[in-house]
């Protein structure tokens, strides 16, 4: 039976074994490799997508659960937060590598949209499952601090 | 490659011109058989299109330290494009053309990227600008010294154009013999912030990853490696595996068993399903603890000396004071965020390989050799990669020639080969394991009189085609004891070393033999200093000869406010290293953490790295080179367990350094009208001993095994 979902705001559908993570049928059955497999276990935060508008490891999501729900990846996230923080990142040039940004960037903008004025604290939770092997963390910090501030001018 | 070698015929017709590639067609080109490859051509890296874009080609792979900005800011400001008008294009596997000039073929490493490239690059965009120039003059009947260039536009007067409007001219002008090089002062975009070109992909998730690269007809495939390095597959029961939805195959290579599959996901399940009977009979079966006594025991002996000046035997006997230290340094793991992977395909007689190369030309033969083709009927599609770390090339390509197999195993069309973080952390080819043993001595008035230090570990060099005549003929691998014996020099000095045999395949990983050299040295140094009663820095200031390591240092002083109290809790520890040609000083201010292992809080960095091309992106390797050393020195270790197995296997046994776990960084760049330097990798080695001398102050505990989670906690 085929799961249907919402992706970025449109209908999508994927027709094989439910339990599949969701990371897999987005890079290899619906084409979106923005988002990355870095670890397949929940522990990079790479794969990071938001489910119902909330951060969520998609490697360890099965497919099934999103039936009926709204997926948004690194491709289609919008609003004033997500532009907040795509101007932040380019403007410090927080990546290096690159592979993690995705990741990154997704949990930053679900960050700012619970917390709009987010503290080392909040940041060093919100972030802690999001591993740069690159270390860019010192500017993943200050684009938040950078997108938060935009935000509230 | 026939892409990039463009007759004049073909450069008309796109109505683009291709300025370095002239240059070698109009001269050699006809001397040359064609045969022969193309002679090497140093301006083969502009491309200026009528609509006014400047394409810089790079020769060097992208995995995050910059070189793709740092190239094509050299070209752009010896042309005085405008860096909005810049974009950059990955080049073909050619040698002739694109080679490291410190290597001889296509490569990235040895932090060599903008050295090598310095005056290569700088001519290819300097030589392009005379010939728009020299355009421009015979358009409007001026002379050429009439003409200025700035920011894109080319100008005389009230004339003016672009590049793009004066590109169909300037194709059919010969490029100028030697091109004029700017002098320093004249630069615009070296010694700028420039923005990095691969920020937006790389932030809004367009950038394209060998791992995202998707083929009609294509399947995924992922492998099986033997739990033990050395092991064989003995027979295969792949039942269970073929019966997963989705799994096509089941294939065993000289590598592992591959698993092939519509999608990864049943490709990893496949994998999982199999059960496999390996032959151990000639893996390697030693623990760490028992490479780390056996490593240990030849460590007590001289072995091959690299440096020996004076009597340290007869110094160490009459010394005052005395210390002693064994250091033990595990295997480490690169762990990229991308895991090594490959996209192959054939179109009749001709390959395809999608891969994110750190040796292009290196991977790509050994890819067509494996499977047959003609090196020039194969064609690499170089992407970005994510992450490296010095994993992505071996002496041997083995992942290139693992990919090829699989690919070739299945043999109905393209392949995409990705290794799980599981093959990638068990996978070997890990930073060597390393034990030194120092002995230092004190005269009475506190000087260092004798310095004794035998490093044993193994040499990831030695038997291959990438072995040098040292060792070759000595036995003696410079990776082992790299920057020991010019670190410091002592009346009565003793360095040695062993190359270890094991059966666990090692390899360079960033920094290479610094990472476990410059932490001995320097937190040996620093507690003989403090036996001495001895300042750190000013301690290091008398022993220290290069000039250019004692600017960082004391630079790296003056803005940590060395001397000055630290907040109560807190301490401050110092190292300075030189490394692949820059210089690094380090003060790392450390508190002691709710878990027993330092908290490091911010980390104050001198460098000095010839002329800096770009600051920012110095600045962002010195943090990068401080976050990856600190993460291995606090959490991680590769651990041989019973019977040789690998006991980690993911990042939640292979422990990452995490946000909260990364110190403020404050880095200090030293004015220098020297070549440029690397900084991939120098920002790294003080970090670790830096820390572990704060620790020593605070705790009082001399570190001597890494990681800290391992032996350092207090």
């Amino acid at each position: 039976m085929a799961t249907d979902f919402t992706l970025n705001g449109k209908p999508a559908s994927f027709d094989g074994d439910p339990e599949t993570p969701l990371l897999y049928v987005l890079r290899d059955h619906l084409g979106l490799t923005g988002t990355k497999y870095g670890c397949g276990i929940a522990q990079c935060g790479a794969c990071t997508v938001h489910l119902d508008g909330k951060n969520r490891r998609s490697c360890v999501t099965p497919v099934s659960m999103v039936s009926g729900r709204q997926v948004t990846t690194i491709e289609g996230v919008a609003g004033k937060e997500a532009e907040a923080v795509h101007n932040a990142w380019v403007a410090i040039d927080v990546p290096q590598c690159g592979f993690c940004q995705s990741g990154q960037v997704m949990s930053a903008i679900g960050l700012l949209r619970i917390k709009k004025k987010p503290s080392d604290s909040d940041i060093d939770a919100a972030m802690a499952g999001n591993i740069c092997r690159c270390a860019t963390y010192v500017r993943i910090r200050q684009a938040i601090h950078d997108a938060a501030h935009a935000l509230e001018a | 490659m026939n892409a990039i070698t463009p007759t004049r015929r073909n450069f008309l017709q796109s109505a683009s011109l291709v300025l370095g590639m002239t240059l070698p067609l109009g001269k050699a080109a006809s001397a040359a058989p064609a045969q022969s490859g193309l002679p090497f051509a140093p301006n083969a890296f502009v491309r200026v299109s009528p609509d006014n874009l400047v394409t810089v080609i790079i020769k060097h792979v992208e995995f995050g330290q910059g070189p793709a900005t740092g190239l094509a800011t050299l070209v752009a400001d010896e042309m005085d494009a405008d860096w909005s008008q810049i974009r950059v294009e990955m080049s073909p596997a050619n040698d002739p053309l694109y080679k490291n000039l410190a290597f001889g073929t296509m490569g990235t490493g040895g932090s060599t990227a903008i050295g090598n490239s310095w005056l290569q690059m700088r001519s290819a965009g300097a030589s392009a600008k005379a010939m728009l120039v020299e355009a421009a003059a015979k358009r409007w009947g001026v002379p050429a010294a009439s003409i200025k260039v700035s920011k894109g536009v080319v100008s005389s007067g009230r004339r003016k154009a672009s590049f793009g409007e004066l590109a169909a001219d300037a194709a059919q002008l010969k490029p100028p013999e030697k091109p004029v090089l700017k002098t320093p002062d004249q630069f615009t975009l070296i010694g700028r912030d420039t923005p990095r070109v691969d920020s937006v992909a790389k932030t809004n998730g367009t950038a394209m990853f060998t791992m995202d690269i998707q083929r009609p007809g294509m399947v995924h495939s992922a492998i099986a490696h033997p739990p033990a390095f050395g092991g064989t597959v003995k027979s295969v029961i792949d039942s269970a595996a073929l019966a997963v939805p989705g799994v096509l195959a089941v294939k065993t290579i000289p590598h592992g068993v591959v698993v092939y599959a519509r999608d990864s996901y049943a490709a990893r399940k496949g994998v999982a399903a199999l059960d496999v009977t390996w032959d151990l009979s000639k893996a390697e079966k030693r623990t760490t603890e028992e490479l780390y006594a056996q490593f240990a025991e030849a460590a007590e002996t001289p072995g091959k000396p690299v440096e020996k000046t004076g009597d340290t035997a007869a110094a160490l006997r009459g010394a005052a004071k005395k210390l002693e230290a064994v250091y033990q340094f595990p295997y480490l793991a690169h762990a990229p965020m991308e895991p090594l992977d490959a996209v192959l395909e054939m179109n009749g007689d001709r390959l395809d390989v999608w891969l994110g190369s750190q040796f292009q030309v290196g991977e790509l033969t050994a890819i067509a050799a494996t499977l047959g083709v003609p090196f020039e009927k194969a064609t690499l599609h170089q992407q970005f990669a994510g992450g490296s770390f010095g994993r992505r090339v071996t002496p041997a390509m083995e992942f290139a020639v693992e990919a090829a197999l699989a690919f070739k195993a299945w043999g109905k069309g393209p392949v995409k080969h990705v290794w799980t973080r599981e093959n990638d952390i068990r996978g070997g080819r890990y930073r060597p394991l390393a034990v030194h043993v120092v002995r230092g001595g004190l005269d009475p008035s506190g000087k260092i009189v004798a310095w004794d230090q035998v490093v044993a570990a193994q040499s990831f060099m030695k038997g291959t085609p990438m072995e040098g005549p040292e060792l070759k003929n000595k036995g003696i691998d410079d990776a082992l004891t790299e920057g020991i014996a010019e670190s410091y020099k002592f009346a009565n000095h003793y360095v040695g070393q062993h190359i270890m045999e094991a059966g666990v395949p090692t390899l360079w990983w960033r920094s290479v033999g610094n990472t476990h050299t410059a932490y001995a040295v320097e937190t040996f140094v620093d507690q003989l200093l403090e036996m001495a009663g001895k300042d750190p820095v000013a301690g290091r200031l008398e022993l220290m000869e290069d000039p250019r390591t004692r600017a960082v240092l004391a630079r790296a002083a003056e803005i940590a406010g060395w001397g000055s109290k630290p907040p109560a809790g807190r301490a401050r520890g110092v190292a300075a290293w030189k490394s692949f040609g820059s210089y690094v000083a380090q003060v790392a201010e450390v508190s002691k953490g709710a878990d027993g292992l330092p908290k490091v809080h911010k980390v104050w960095v001198a460098v000095d790295c010839g002329i800096a091309v770009n600051p920012n992106v110095i600045r962002a390797q010195m943090e990068s080179g401080i976050g990856y050393g600190l993460g291995h020195a606090l959490y991680s270790e590769v651990e041989l367990g019973e019977g040789g197995i690998v006991k980690q296997e993911n990042f939640d046994s292979y422990r990452s350094l995490r946000i909260a776990e990364m110190p403020a960084v404050e880095v200090a760049i030293l004015a220098s009208d020297a070549n440029p330097t690397g900084v991939g990798e120098p920002g790294l080695p003080p970090i670790a001993p830096a820390v572990a001398n704060a620790w020593r102050k605070l705790t009082g505990k001399a570190v001597r095994r890494l990681p800290f989670a391992v032996g350092g906690r207090a």
